[in-house]
């Protein structure tokens, strides 16, 4: 068999292992995130957001919110994917099966990243099903949705491979969604359009990336953003391939997980 | 058979981070279809040894071959040759023993179809095919340490590295392991095993090295090393014992109790004029084994000696 055609069935089997996983403990990776937004979508986007009235071009608030909402879901469910499946892997020293085994590092990267996105990507169907219970959207731009939703979430998902490598306890999973991952994500420009801040705030929150991906979902579902979509897309690009190399570099050299 | 060693582990170095240098340049050489005891006490360097072969570990200096691949320079290829079991449970013990099994075909590359084959085949020779589809977590100790067997025997390895594998597993869990692993180096695969149950090692092994303070103490046959034994004690169950012990020269008598006799002598003495004394002597002998094991003997001298030595040179 080829290397090629090995790497392949490795790969398969990696991502397959994280499917079956994730679909394993439903109750824990699929329905929360459903139950949190389905909350959001009643109380900031129903009962608070009729009052709001019309926003950025005649959206209800509801419309708005949405887009921010379902990003906010697929990257903290890739990132909770990953961080834990990995770390929970050393955390039972079962990474060795894969430590030991011919498979390169970066088809490991990739499997276990491919992993947490399909979760992101099924939380997001999911939420974004509930959403349409609620209003209606259009996706204006489709191959903008799919771009910005496979990138946010491959760069959330390698944020997350990076933490699991360098946490040696679960207490160290759990610290980068609370104190970075959630204030991020709601100065991202998930509930309000960074246009309504004042200087410096509005140049500040252009240094957060969630802001770049929310910003292109919404453009591609709704054709409104607060960024240029080229430059969104362009630091999306860069935070994966500068994580990507930065994984792939620690797993190459196994920090955190060779003697 | 290939002339090529199954291993050949050359001057190979490792220093921890925090400055513990559990490998000071060690060398040996594993013959293809050789099952080959790797003994030492603990903490002498064993598991950093198979930590480096099996690529957990990295080495400090020195490099080992693995049928003349370098596991430093060609680790994937290298790694392709080797089935690991290790100490410690490592597996995921939410998954089912069938799909721990199928997966880490998976990471080798074998297709999930000849991998639910090789499963099924492996699970079955250890005797967890009932248990095939539980939760690991469900499984005895001494199932789990079969289920790591079959596991390392997904990709077929041309060598078996088994550190400590049937640690508190029950006799007879025991010998059916070394009965499957026996046949499968009958089959040509070769295995290098470390253990703290010697007797193992002297019933299992060829050949032997001895690794203490992260050098190699000794590297020989098992049969040379046995024969370096010059003393050997036996334990003589008699019906009665005399007030007074025969004497005989070259023999060391001691009475243990009322219906135990120890005899200690040269290797060379012979036991026809033993029993000639105890015949004389109305001593009925009722059975007789060796007090202990041959290899722990040795194995408790060579290791002190290495630690004297050590002390002198300090």
């Amino acid at each position: 068999m080829s290397n090629a055609a090995a790497n392949l069935v490795a790969l398969n089997t990696v991502v397959r292992r994280e499917i079956v996983r994730i679909l394993r403990i439903w109750t824990q990776t699929l329905i929360p995130p459903v139950i949190t937004v389905t909350l959001y979508y009643v109380i900031f986007g129903k009962l608070v957001g009729s009052r709001i009235g019309n926003i950025d071009g005649g959206f209800t608030y509801m419309q708005y919110i949405v887009p921010g909402l379902v990003m906010m879901n697929i990257i903290t469910s890739s990132y909770a994917n990953i961080s834990s499946s990995f770390f929970g892997a050393k955390f039972q020293r079962s990474v060795e099966e894969m430590l030991v085994s011919p498979m390169p590092p970066w088809i490991m990267l990739l499997g276990y990243v491919l992993g947490a996105m399909a979760r992101g990507l099924i939380v997001g169907v999911l939420v974004l099903l509930v959403a349409l219970l609620f209003t209606h959207l259009h996706m204006i731009h489709p191959l903008v949705v799919a771009a910005s939703v496979v990138l946010g979430s491959a760069i959330f998902s390698l944020a997350g491979f990076v933490n699991a490598i360098y946490a040696r306890k679960f207490d160290d999973v759990a610290l980068v969604p609370t104190f970075v991952l959630t204030p991020l994500t709601y100065l991202g420009g998930v509930f309000y359009s960074v246009k309504m801040l004042s200087e410096p705030w509005q140049s500040i929150s252009r240094a957060n990336p969630i802001l770049y991906m929310v910003n292109a979902f919404r453009y591609g579902v709704l054709g409104i953003s607060d960024v240029q979509v080229g430059v969104a897309f362009a630091v999306m690009l860069g935070f994966v391939a500068a994580l990507s190399a930065f994984a792939l570099y620690l797993l190459k050299r196994g920090v955190g997980l060779r003697s | 058979m290939s002339s090529v060693p199954a291993l050949v582990v050359d001057n190979l170095r490792k220093t921890y981070g925090n400055g513990v240098e559990a490998l000071k340049g060690i060398s040996l050489t594993v013959q293809p279809g050789d099952f080959f005891a790797l003994l030492g006490p603990n903490g002498a360097g064993k598991s950093t040894l198979i930590g480096i072969l099996s690529s957990l570990v990295n080495s400090s200096g020195g490099d080992a071959q693995v049928f003349g691949v370098s596991v430093n320079r060609q680790r994937n290829e290298a790694m392709k040759l080797i089935g690991l079991v290790p100490q410690e449970i490592n597996f995921n013990q939410f998954e089912k023993p069938f799909d721990i099994c199928v997966n880490e075909a998976g990471f080798y590359g074998i297709p999930r179809k000849i991998a639910a084959e090789r499963a099924e085949k492996y699970l079955k020779e250890l005797r967890l095919w009932d248990k095939a589809q539980m939760q690991a977590r469900t499984l005895s100790g001494g199932m789990k340490r079969r289920l790591m067997i079959a596991r390392a025997m997904m990709n077929e390895p041309r060598l078996l590295i088994l550190d400590e594998p049937t640690a508190g597993v029950d006799i007879e869990i025991r010998r059916s392991m070394w009965q499957f692993v026996s046949g499968i180096n009958a089959a040509g695969t070769t295995v290098i095993l470390t253990t703290h149950y010697l007797e193992e090692a002297e019933q299992l092994c060829r050949n032997i090295a001895i690794i203490d303070h992260g050098t190699i103490v000794e590297n020989t046959t098992m049969k040379q090393l046995l024969s370096t034994l010059d003393v050997e004690t036996f334990v003589f169950d008699v019906a009665g014992i005399p007030d007074e012990l025969p004497a005989l020269p070259g023999v060391a008598l001691r009475r243990v109790d009322e219906h135990t006799l120890e005899a200690e002598m040269a290797r060379t003495h012979d036991l026809n004029s033993l029993f000639s004394v105890f015949t004389a002597h109305g001593i009925t002998v009722t059975s007789m084994r060796n007090k202990t094991n041959r290899l722990e003997e040795l194995f408790v001298r060579l290791v002190e000696h290495g630690r004297n030595g050590q002390e002198q040179a300090a």
